[in-house]
Formats: structure tokens, C-alpha cells, sequence
């Protein structure tokens, strides 16, 4: 299978100690398959993601070749990159309010990035905006539009970014802790509408989350990280059965008291 | 014991001079008993936040009351020293420019004045969240979400408060961090006596923690029921929460 995304030596460090937070990263994820980033936090996954995407704060160096289809988006210049975010590669953060501009209400910032990519006309935009809206089980996609971020939940921003995502039709998802914010049932759903973006696009996903209950029902594949360094990279099956590290180990267990307790009430 | 009497609240929708309302809360009582953990479970947008500003009296209700030991939650002083707050998003509840300890010690200080001897209650409070006395001299910005989590938690247990108010404090923590503070708070239970009011949509997470649970609704209080019956919840709703759980 070919690659989408390969990652090589990719060093992060912090430009003003020089500490280095993540030592020599290398990984590759496959064209259609969906790579889980797991660790706790702290532990440089999503400084990882930001890296492939560029997005780090001056602050932080990086270095390392990140290959995007047969194209370096290490060497790109800044204004080539900004090209590539939200047409190829898309990011969805973990904290929706903070991704959207709070003086303007939600459509205007959807169809604004929408402009920047396409040559839509604004009813064509905001129809495809709409529909996307109603597909990610938010029922009024018009009164969402017209809403102020902070008018909305965290649970229904984060949503309003996957419609997005699911309009932008990129190469690349970038999903940082998506479910995160989100209730039981629309964390079920959102994981459902990742499986059905990945169906219909064929897109390559990279799915951070500490929800290893998510995880084993959305990725092929996962990486395990602990202090910038990968522990553990394998199927997802493999991982969740028969885990090499100690630490992935942990991490598995720790979860699943949650699930035998849950079980023990439920009576199962 | 916190008495809620069919509290209502609604928000203006729309810009600063629309007159249309939408209804966030429709008339919810319960009580909670001193030292209970009571789980509050709702999807996002179903009122659960608006329902945790109101118990600890940031907000007022617009009609209906809500009563700490007899006295209404927004006198500041039925408050003092009795309930505390753990919110989700630990960055925006914490001021970026005072340091772990200052942070800690704050509703200490509020209480006691600046100069309340507070010699080893800091290194305990952060032990007993699971960090090391080192961090008392770091920023917000340097700490990870579970650290920062644990700060405010370590914040809440500060004053000995009788009930802790956690609105979805773990929902943005990490898996393993997850199971780790729910044990925290377990453990804290025990220790100081405390109670929760613990606001989430994990149904699990309830589950490992509470002694019994809300679900609500659309502003409404769907159903309440012990933990240890939670298979036999009646309400269509409740069932369909329960069967979301991705497991």
C-alpha cells in the first residue's frame, strides 16, 4: 500500500532552552488507513500533528523531512503551506471555541475559509455548508450559522468542524482529541461520521485521542507515545492484545476498570 | 444539603437587543445529601453547564431557588468554605499569571488573609493530587492538561469544602488520567468526607464515581436513579444514552 504521510526524523525542540521534546520521530501512515496517536498528555502527540501541519508557536523548532504524496511540507515556504492547510491537510482541534473567531458568527468564518479554497458561489457555499450541518446532527444548520461561537456548546462547535472537514473533502484528517468535548451519543455519532467521511472520501486520517475505546473502533493502526517517543506502533488489534510496553500495557488496563465496572452495574 | 426547587433560566437569544429567549432550564429539583456523589448526565447543549453555574451561584436562576443548608447560593457568604468548582476548560479557570501555589492557596487566602500560615498544607494538597512539591513555582502555561486538572482540583480541596461541583472536570483528560483522577476524588471522598455533584457525559465515568444519577434533557430532569440500578431505568431516553456507550 502506498504511503500518504511519511514522517522522518522529525525532531522537535524548544528554540530557547534548546530541550529537545521529541527526539527522532519516524512513521508513516498509509493512504486510506487511519493512524491513532496514543499517550497521555504531555506526551508530544499534538505537538507531533501540529508539526506535520506547521502550526507550532515560533517558539518551537522542528526539523525533519514530512512527505506529503512525493512533496516535502518541511521545505515548503509559509505561503505554499497555508495553500495546503484546508485544501490537503485538515485539523480539527480538540477545543472548538477556541478554533472559530468570537467576534463573527459561525457561517462567516465557514464560508470564509470556504472562499479561500473554492470558487463556490456564497449560495453554493452555504447550501454544502447546510447539508454538512444536518449531517453532523446539528437540525437547525441555519440558526448554527448565525450563532456566535460562544452561543454555541463545545460538543456542537466541535461538530460545526467536522462539517467542515466533510466540505473541504481534504487528503489528509488531522482529528486532535475531537471526541474529546463531546457526550456519549454524539462522541457515538462523530465516531460513526469519521468511519463514513473516511468511506466516502477514501481520506488518510490521523486520530489523536486517549479514548482507546474510540480508537479500537475507528483505527487500523496505532502508535503509542510517552515522552516524545513512540513505544509502541502496530495494528490495532495487536496493540490492544498483546501489547509490547509495559506503558501500552498500562494504558489499556487503566481503561478497562472503567468498562468492568460499567459492565458489573449494567449486570453483563 | 443543597435544595434545588424547580429552578428555570433561560438566556437571550440572538443579539443584545432581542427580546426572544431560549429556555436552557425548565423548572429542575432535586436535593443532594451531604457526602453523596450525585452524577448529572446530559448531552452537550441539554443545560447540565447552566445547571452547574446556578448551584454554585455565578449565575441566578430566573425563577425557582437554590438552597445551601438554608441559605440562597448567591449570597457569597452561604458559599465561603462550603462549595467549590472544578470546570472543564482548566486553562481559562486559572489565572496565567500567578504560579501552582498561588493558584492553590488563593481560596485559602480569600478566607484566612494573606497571612494564614499555610506551611506543608501546599505540598500535601499537591501530593495528595498526585504532583510534586517542584511544582509549585510553575505557570499554567507550563503544565499539561492533567497536571493543570489536578492544580484545580487540588484549588477545590483547598478550603475542605462539603460538595464539590465537577462540571465534565475529565472529560478533557486523557484516558489512563481519567481512571486516575476519578480515583483521586475517590480517594479525597474518603478522606475529607466531601460530596460531588459530578456534571458529565460519560456514563461511565458516573458509573465508577456516583452513588446516583440524573439524566436530563433539554432542560428537563429526565430521570434519577441509584447507580447500582442503573440497568433498570425506565425513560426511552436514559436507555438510549446507556446503549451509546461505545464500548
Amino acid at each position: 500500500m502506498v504511503n500518504m504521510l511519511e514522517i522522518r526524523k522529525l525532531t522537535i525542540r524548544e528554540r530557547s532552552t534548546g530541550k529537545v521534546i521529541i527526539p527522532d520521530s519516524s512513521f508513516d501512515v498509509k493512504k486510506g488507513s487511519c493512524l491513532a496517536i496514543v499517550g497521555e498528555s504531555g506526551s508530544g502527540k499534538s505537538l507531533t500533528c501540529r508539526a506535520i501541519m506547521r502550526l507550532n508557536k515560533p517558539g518551537i523548532e522542528q526539523a525533519g523531512d514530512i512527505w506529503l504524496g512525493g512533496e516535502n511540507l518541511a521545505k515548503l515556504p509559509e505561503q505554499e503551506m497555508r495553500r495546503r492547510r484546508g485544501r490537503r491537510l485538515c485539523m480539527i482541534m480538540q477545543h472548538g471555541m477556541r478554533a472559530f473567531d468570537p467576534s463573527r458568527a459561525v457561517g462567516v468564518h465557514l464560508i470564509e475559509t470556504l472562499a479561500e479554497h473554492f470558487d463556490w458561489s456564497k449560495s453554493e457555499m452555504t447550501g454544502r455548508m447546510k447539508r454538512a450541518l444536518e449531517s453532523v446532527r446539528l437540525n437547525a444548520p441555519m440558526d448554527v450559522m448565525n450563532a456566535y461561537p460562544h452561543q454555541l456548546s463545545g460538543g456542537m462547535l466541535q461538530r460545526v468542524m467536522i462539517a467542515l472537514t466533510l466540505v473541504l473533502e481534504p487528503d489528509v484528517v488531522i482529528a486532535d482529541e475531537p471526541t474529546t468535548a463531546l457526550d456519549t451519543v454524539s462522541q457515538y455519532e462523530v465516531v460513526e461520521q469519521f468511519i463514513r467521511l473516511r468511506e466516502r472520501l477514501g481520506s488518510t486520517m490521523i486520530f489523536i485521542s486517549h479514548d482507546l475505546g474510540v480508537v479500537r473502533k475507528i483505527a487500523d493502526e496505532v502508535l503509542v507515545m510517552k515522552d516524545g517517543r513512540i513505544v509502541e506502533h502496530g495494528t490495532t488489534g495487536a496493540v490492544f492484545t498483546k501489547a509490547q510496553h509495559d506503558y501500552t500495557r498500562s494504558l489499556v488496563t487503566a481503561k478497562l476498570s472503567l468498562h468492568q465496572h460499567f459492565r458489573q452495574v449494567m449486570g453483563e | 444539603m443543597l435544595h434545588v426547587h424547580r429552578v428555570q433560566k433561560s438566556y437571550r437569544k440572538g443579539g443584545m437587543l432581542s427580546r426572544e429567549k431560549k429556555q436552557v432550564l425548565h423548572g429542575i429539583s432535586f436535593d443532594w445529601m451531604p457526602g453523596e456523589c450525585l452524577g448529572v448526565i446530559g448531552e452537550s447543549g441539554s443545560g447540565k453547564s447552566t445547571l452547574a453555574r446556578l448551584l454554585l451561584g455565578i449565575e441566578k436562576p430566573d425563577g425557582g431557588t437554590v438552597r445551601f443548608d438554608g441559605r440562597n447560593v448567591a449570597d457569597r457568604k452561604a458559599r465561603l468554605g462550603k462549595i467549590s468548582a472544578v470546570f472543564q476548560d482548566y486553562t481559562s479557570s486559572m489565572n496565567p499569571f500567578y504560579t501552582v501555589e498561588k493558584i492553590v492557596l488563593e481560596p485559602l487566602t480569600t478566607r484566612y488573609g494573606r497571612h494564614f500560615n499555610h506551611h506543608g498544607k501546599i505540598d500535601s494538597l499537591l501530593f495528595q493530587v498526585g504532583l510534586d512539591p517542584a511544582y509549585r513555582v510553575k505557570y499554567p502555561h507550563e503544565l499539561s492538561g492533567g497536571e493543570a486538572q489536578r492544580v484545580c482540583i487540588a484549588r477545590a480541596v483547598a478550603a475542605e469544602p462539603q460538595c464539590i461541583v465537577l462540571d465534565e472536570a475529565i472529560s478533557s483528560l486523557d484516558g489512563s488520567v481519567q481512571v486516575q483522577v476519578l480515583d483521586l476524588l475517590k480517594d479525597l471522598r474518603k478522606l475529607y468526607g466531601m460530596g460531588y455533584i459530578f456534571i458529565t457525559h460519560d456514563i461511565e465515568a458516573a458509573a465508577y464515581l456516583c452513588d446516583r444519577v440524573m439524566f436530563i434533557r433539554e432542560g428537563r430532569l429526565e430521570e434519577m436513579i441509584g447507580v447500582n440500578r442503573l440497568k433498570e431505568v425506565q425513560s426511552p431516553y436514559a436507555q438510549h444514552m446507556l446503549k451509546m456507550v461505545i464500548r
